[in-house]
């Protein structure tokens, strides 16, 4: 049989189904795009409603004031010092625990039922949710803690130690999954090189392994802190929800924080509260955000080396 | 080939040796203690457990001495704080999955679609971008997202759209719909991961057959994925059922045995906070039920990631 000669005009473009598939698949591309800008649009559009509302209230008295009954003269004063102290706090308690847990299940436990017992543990604390940890914060620090008529835990009371105990203990899972995950990443050659020549264990965590996992480690923390900083409930619950008209001065003040001056500007019915509780949002965003630009920036710049 | 010797194999000296080397870790009494120090670190988060567990079981048990279990498990009412107390927690419960249920049905479409886009669709540059934008919006403090529902979500746009008198100033739906906004980048950043590990080999054969774009996301990596995606939702599901004070601003406190959006409820974390902001005295009622709906509220997210570790374990092990 004879080659057929090629018809007058060929198309490259399908035809029928084939098109019609093929014009599904192109248009799916925008409409899940579209799918994904929800998000991002509600994001934007909560920032300019927040701005719109709040934005008159941004003035230096509004910084310098505590709070108020009128709602021109309430300020931030000591619910932003409050979050300072317990963020500090936090940071500290929370941070060497984390990394350490985080060593211990990495370079010292020996690979056994009790290193997994305690990831699976930490994997399961992070499912907790922070009115829980608000909960044991109320029961152990708040209250202390009393096993067989011993003070294990003294008695705390709503103090910014107990906010602080407490958060630590909050994001302290979310830390110790990011350090692990960063010590992971430090090349098993960079060790094995350390031992070689003659470092002991501890000093080839702390000169080598450390090292490469700080920015990972960093990361991780900021998030967790950005976090604490933004939480309500877990503070509501030890009893951070007061009227607090003076400067913290040392930790077993009872203080307020920047969520919990929001919150309850939001639940007053003036309307006049609302244009506080927009204004403080804009100054707990900016901080939280910016504490999550940089968590990303430090990831970026390090993904590439 | 000639077997090699050690000249000081087996002599008194490399048995010496072998002995130092093997006590040498007594030789860093500085190390030692930092093994203990880091074991400690450890304990922590263990004793963390085993408190949360003891200060929930204790108070919880006290509870039950005053209100029956089955007044607990089996009736409907939920009237903690004035006569006749009533304590049936299912009206919390039904709060909690009213929230749910109309967060995850707008975010779970959309949470997915983002992942599709992100895995199968999005070019590297733009991923880049999209992806830690969209995974800001876990980083939103829940109480900003609580006082854009009631100001925002319920005055300015569901009262004008569907009629003032029709929805009560609180009410689950205006939770529910900046719920499905903070638990969106769960969904799709921890499925966008796991439609990224579904190997090339698989799509490259979709390809090769003829299937577009489309039918290869939805049709082989999707699929593929399925396991992932599914601890994605229940990771997002957990944080539902423990966020606290979007539901306690913008959902109301009225107990509601209801899966109706525009109705006023009150969910189990909602009914937390609420006795955590008084000063509920310690041994009464009111603050033993606070640690028996702490207990429910605990097994519900204990259940939920347990139930994503172990799909997430077994789908880690498909691909190995």
């Amino acid at each position: 049989m004879a080659l057929q000669p090629a018809p007058p005009e060929i198309s490259l473009h399908a035809t029928g189904s084939v098109a019609r598939r093929q014009a599904m698949s192109r248009g799916s591309r925008y409409g899940l795009l579209g799918a994904t800008l929800v998000g991002v649009f509600v994001l934007l559009f909560l920032a300019i409603d927040v701005t719109r509302l709040g934005s008159s209230r941004l003035n230096m008295d509004f910084f310098t004031s505590y709070p108020s009954r009128r709602a021109v003269d309430a300020g931030l004063r000591s619910s932003i010092l409050g979050s300072a102290w317990v963020m500090a706090m936090t940071v500290m308690l929370a941070i060497p625990l984390a990394i350490g847990t985080a060593v211990l299940l990495e370079e010292f436990a020996p690979k056994g039922r009790v290193t997994a017992i305690i990831r699976l543990n930490i994997a399961n604390l992070a499912g907790v949710p922070s009115i829980i940890y608000g909960i044991l914060g109320l029961t152990i620090f708040v209250r202390g803690l009393e096993i067989g008529g011993i003070q294990v835990i003294p008695k705390l009371g709503g103090s910014i130690l107990t906010g602080s105990l407490t958060l630590a203990l909050m994001i302290l899972p979310m830390t110790v999954i990011a350090s692990v995950e960063a010590i992971r990443q430090v090349p098993p050659s960079l060790r094995d090189g350390s031992l070689a020549l003659g470092a002991t264990r501890w000093q080839t965590v702390w000169y080598h392994v450390l090292p490469g996992a700080i920015p990972g480690i960093m990361t991780g923390t900021i998030l967790a802190i950005a976090r604490a900083a933004g939480e309500t409930a877990a503070l509501i619950m030890i009893g951070a929800f007061a009227f607090i008209a003076f400067d913290n001065r040392s930790v077993n003040d009872s203080f307020t924080t920047l969520p919990i001056q929001i919150y309850n500007w939001t639940t007053l019915p003036q309307e006049a509260f609302r244009k506080n509780a927009a204004a403080g949002i804009i100054v707990l965003m900016v901080g939280v955000i910016g504490m999550n630009l940089s968590a990303v920036l430090i990831r970026e710049r390090f993904r590439r080396k | 080939m000639t077997e090699q010797t050690f000249p000081l194999h087996g002599s008194p000296e490399a048995e010496a040796l072998t002995r130092r080397l093997q006590k040498s870790r007594w030789r860093h009494p500085f190390e030692v203690l930092i093994v203990w120090a880091l074991w400690s670190c450890g304990i922590v988060s263990l004793l963390t457990t085993v408190l949360i567990v003891f200060t929930l079981f204790e108070e919880t048990v006290n509870f039950f001495r005053t209100v029956p279990v089955t007044e607990f498990l089996f009736t409907t009412n939920w009237q903690p704080l004035f006569e006749p107390e009533q304590f049936g927690i299912w009206e919390l419960v039904a709060g909690t999955m009213n929230v749910l249920f109309w967060s995850l049905l707008f975010a779970l479409p959309l949470g997915l679609a983002a992942a599709v886009y992100l895995s199968e669709y999005a070019h590297p540059n733009v991923r880049r971008v999209l992806k830690p934008v969209l995974e800001s919006l876990a980083g939103v403090p829940t109480v900003v997202y609580a006082f854009f529902a009631l100001t925002f979500i319920t005055e300015d746009f569901l009262r004008p759209l569907l009629g003032a008198d029709r929805v009560p100033i609180f009410n689950a739906f205006s939770a529910s719909l900046v719920m499905a906004v903070m638990i969106l980048p769960t969904i799709a950043s921890v499925s966008e991961d796991a439609m990224a590990s579904v190997p090339r080999d698989l799509r490259e054969a979709a390809y090769g057959l003829g299937s577009t774009r489309l039918e290869v996301a939805f049709k082989v990596v999707f699929p593929a994925a399925l396991s992932g995606i599914i601890a994605a939702v229940l990771l997002a599901v957990a944080r539902v059922i423990g966020e606290t004070m979007i539901v306690a601003i913008a959902a109301g406190s009225t107990p509601n045995l209801t899966l109706l959006p525009l109705e006023s409820v009150q969910t189990m974390t909602g009914y937390m906070l609420q006795v955590g902001l008084g000063d509920v005295a310690r041994g009464t009622i009111q603050y033993t039920s606070l640690f028996a709906v702490a207990t429910a509220l605990f097994i519900f997210t204990f259940i939920t990631n347990v139930a994503a570790t172990i799909i997430v374990n077994r789908f880690r092990e498909a691909y190995d």
